[in-house]
């Protein structure tokens, strides 16, 4: 065993040792690890540790409305940050509620640390009053977590739980906290003292596996960067890299719905999103490209279509940080298993280092091909001057907020993939959306975390009617708060999503996916003492957008879009990159094996 | 099981915490693999290890992930794959209750006494034997015993440790 075991220092080494409560000891834990926001609710769980809350000043406490919504919001606060995001809510139903969360963080790799209340130690096991087994529920649903029953491991154990969320693959920790722990006094450790007996995940790059990469990115004829979230939860550096690595070899690039804006949109050798509504071009170039460079992503099922069909002529590289993504849905020729920032960092070096070339040749030709396929136009749709047509909204959208420092949410439907498509993404970590869970609820709170932590930015959840009412609470936190978040409904009064699958697969019967019984949204919003503002034409829509932006408060924007609007291009599930449907006129046959897929 | 599926021994050094043992366990219901035998016990009290064997199945795709998966879970140490490296002996422990008297009765003794199962309980009309082997051993002798009045059959489930003086 080659493992260190050694337990850290006696803080006695160190000086005199810290006595607090275990509530103290979450706090002072906090602090030591650099949070400055939590996202929360009460309960009689946690009622230690809100008390220990208002006798400090350091940690600004945001009052949520529900605790899928405090987790959301911290998941919105560390997308938008790079920090860990950190929840505090109680027993029982508190734990419980947060659940749908932390499943979120879990598939889309966010930092969050939360923090539940127990029922003391002595009542554990006897169903007591909101007693659940909140480690049993969320084992699945972190990356670890722990119920604490000793306060003297109360310090050890927040520490370790900050490191395993934040380092690694990120993703949402645990740590349960009895009420008598929270109560009792004991020693505690600082950050500095503490070292996880076994957790030591591999970031370095394989330098034989580098330069393999590079002989093989110096050969390719056909070449696409296929890069996905882990770009962006390395950190900005990442991006930056990737950014050079794109100028030194001169290949296109397409991202994952996750991976939006760690490559500017702006740049030629951008292709678009790729996957089930990515660009033609993107797709196209996914599966005749003979090299795909697979940057922090995971073949998730959106991306690859029928994976038998997946770009079957090509070599692949996947460089991931979590060994158990490579070779998991796609054969890999040649894996990297590291932190992405210093992977690109060697790939760029020893790129320069061997003064490697591209194929320009075999490029021009690529390149040739791959402008064929943008010239499909496949995000084109037919306007009109009488409704509003969801793609003209966000273009519109897109054009009146470029200029400012604008965050972007989405709940998650067709107004999600619209907004990907269309919305042109300049850096990273200002794209925040639900892309493994796909969860309905999501974009309101997480405007809410962003706007925390950017008090100044422009933070604009683009939403749909029925995912907004399932958070729609927060509007009361936005209040509270005074974060002049914009939630921007594209209420075209169907679940679209759904009644566009009903369509396609169902013969058009649209079993529960109307939105009916909808609230008038204007009046509801001045019911929360927020600004409602209505769209009905495309005439008066930039007028009432550019009112959006300048009020000073919350808003809540009724968009009224063409409800029967379907969002193209498609691959149908079951079918492969090069099968896409770009308008219903392309038919849209859904095979037998296709119809079992989600 | 059909052409590809393979069966594997692993074994997995945890850390021993509370709540480990359901992690690795969750791994395999909640991704849909199969376990056919568990065994776990603390190995070393100092640095606080269990560890734990698991005999499982699947496609050589699937054992791979299973491995990954495994090792993805924040307190797993080091996972083995014995079946895949060969290095390793395997041994289970069974407890088996025969029921007879006569000429049956005779011939499970006989029996026992050809796979070295040692009886640990006699009665005038049964026998506890304690047998140690690998799994395929056992699987013939509870066979065999099975038409002489076999009633009860505890098993441990694998334990695995690699050949040599290297630890795993
Ligand atoms: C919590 C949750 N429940 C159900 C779904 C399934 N679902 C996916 S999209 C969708 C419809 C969303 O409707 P809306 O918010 O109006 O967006 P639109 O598609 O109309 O833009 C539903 C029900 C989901 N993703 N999340
Ligand atoms: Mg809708």
């Amino acid at each position: 065993m080659d493992k260190d075991n050694t337990l850290a220092p006696a803080p006695a080494a160190q000086g005199a040792p810290i006595t607090l409560t275990g509530a103290e000891m979450v706090i002072r834990a906090l602090k030591d690890q650099g949070v400055t926001h939590i996202f929360g609710y009460p309960g009689g769980a946690v009622l230690p540790i809100y008390d220990a809350l208002f006798a400090d000043e350091g940690i600004t406490h945001v009052l949520v409305r529900h605790e899928q919504g405090a987790v959301h919001a911290a998941e919105g606060y560390a997308r938008s940050t790079g920090k860990p995001g950190v929840v505090l809510v109680t027993s029982g139903p508190g734990a419980t509620n947060a659940v749908t969360g932390l499943t979120d963080a879990l598939m889309d790799s966010i930092p969050l640390i939360a923090i539940t209340g127990q029922v003391p130690t002595h009542l554990i096991g006897t169903d007591g009053f909101q007693e659940c087994d909140t480690v049993g529920i969320t084992r699945p649903c972190t990356k670890d977590n722990w119920l604490v029953k000793d306060v003297n491991n109360l310090s050890r154990t927040l520490h370790e739980a900050f490191q395993i969320a934040t380092t690694g693959r990120p993703g949402p920790v645990v740590v349960d906290i009895p009420k008598d722990i929270q109560f009792q006094k004991g020693v505690y450790l600082p950050p500095a003292g503490v070292q996880h007996r076994s957790y030591k995940p591999k970031t370095d790059p394989d330098p034989g596996a580098i330069a393999r990469a590079v002989e093989m990115m110096a050969e390719a004829k056909r070449p696409v960067f296929y890069t996905g979230g882990g770009i962006i939860n390395a950190g900005p550096e990442a991006s930056k890299l990737l950014r050079e690595l794109v100028t030194l070899t001169g290949f296109p690039i397409t991202s994952t719905l996750m991976g939006l804006g760690a490559f500017p949109a702006s740049r030629p050798e951008w292709l678009g999103m790729l996957g089930m509504h990515g660009t033609w071009e993107a797709n196209h170039a996914m599966h005749d490209c003979d090299l795909m460079i697979c940057l922090g992503a995971r073949f998730d099922d959106r991306v690859t279509g029928r994976v038998n069909a997946f770009s079957p002529g090509s070599k692949k590289i996947h460089l991931d940080i979590d060994a158990s993504q490579i070779n998991k849905i796609v054969h890999v020729d040649l894996a990297i298993v590291a932190d992405a920032t210093k992977a690109l960092r060697e790939m760029v070096q020893v790129w320069k280092a061997k003064k490697k070339q591209a194929d320009k040749a075999a490029l021009k030709d690529w390149w040739a091909q791959v402008d064929q396929w943008r010239g499909r136009k496949s995000l084109a749709f037919k306007n009109s001057d009488t409704l509003i047509k969801p793609q003209y909204a966000v273009d519109r959208l897109y054009e009146l907020t470029k200029d400012k420092d604008v965050y972007i949410t989405t709940e998650v439907g067709q107004h999600q993939m619209w907004a990907a498509q269309r919305f042109k993404f300049e850096e990273p970590n200002h794209w925040m959306t639900s892309g493994g869970l796909g969860t309905m609820g999501y974009g309101l709170p997480a405007a809410v975390g962003v706007q925390m932590a950017h008090p100044d930015a422009l933070v604009i959840d683009i939403a749909g009617e029925a995912s907004v009412q399932m958070t729609m609470q927060e509007m009361s936190t936005a209040i509270q708060y005074n974060l002049p978040i914009k939630i921007f409904i594209l209420n075209n009064e169907y679940m679209g999503m759904v009644r566009q699958w009903q369509q396609l697969l169902h013969g058009g019967r649209y079993s529960h996916s109307y939105s009916e019984a909808l609230p008038d949204f204007v009046k509801m919003a001045e019911a929360f003492g927020c600004v409602g503002l209505r769209a009905r034409t495309p005439q008066e829509l930039d007028g009432k957008i550019l009112e959006m932006i300048s009020v000073k408060k919350p808003v809540l924007f009724d968009c009224r879009v063409d409800p029967m609007e379907n969002c193209y291009p498609m691959i149908p599930s079951g079918a492969a990159h090069n099968e896409m449907l770009l308008s219903p006129d392309d038919g849209g046959e859904v095979s037998e094996a296709g119809k079992m897929l989600v | 099981m059909s052409a590809d599926v393979e069966r594997h021994t692993l074994t997995v050094l945890v850390d021993n915490e509370a709540g480990v043992l359901a992690r690795v366990v969750g791994l395999f219901s909640g991704r849909g693999y199969n376990i056919e035998s568990l065994t776990v016990a603390e190995v070393d009290a100092a640095s606080r290890t269990s560890r734990i064997s698991i005999v499982t199945s699947g496609t050589p795709a699937v054992i791979a992930q299973i491995e990954a998966q495994l090792g993805r879970v924040v307190p797993v140490r080091k996972v083995t794959n014995w079946t895949s490296t060969r290095g390793g002996i395997e041994r289970e422990m069974a407890l088996i209750k025969v029921a007879g008297t006569g000429e049956k009765r005779v011939e499970a003794l006989r029996m026992a006494d050809a796979f070295r199962a040692r009886p640990v309980d006699t009665t005038h009309t049964s026998f506890v034997f304690e047998i140690t082997g690998a799994p395929a051993k056992i699987d013939s002798f509870i066979d065999l015993m099975r038409p002489l009045g076999l009633v009860d059959v505890s098993r441990t489930g694998v334990a695995a440790i690699s050949r040599g003086p290297e630890a795993m």
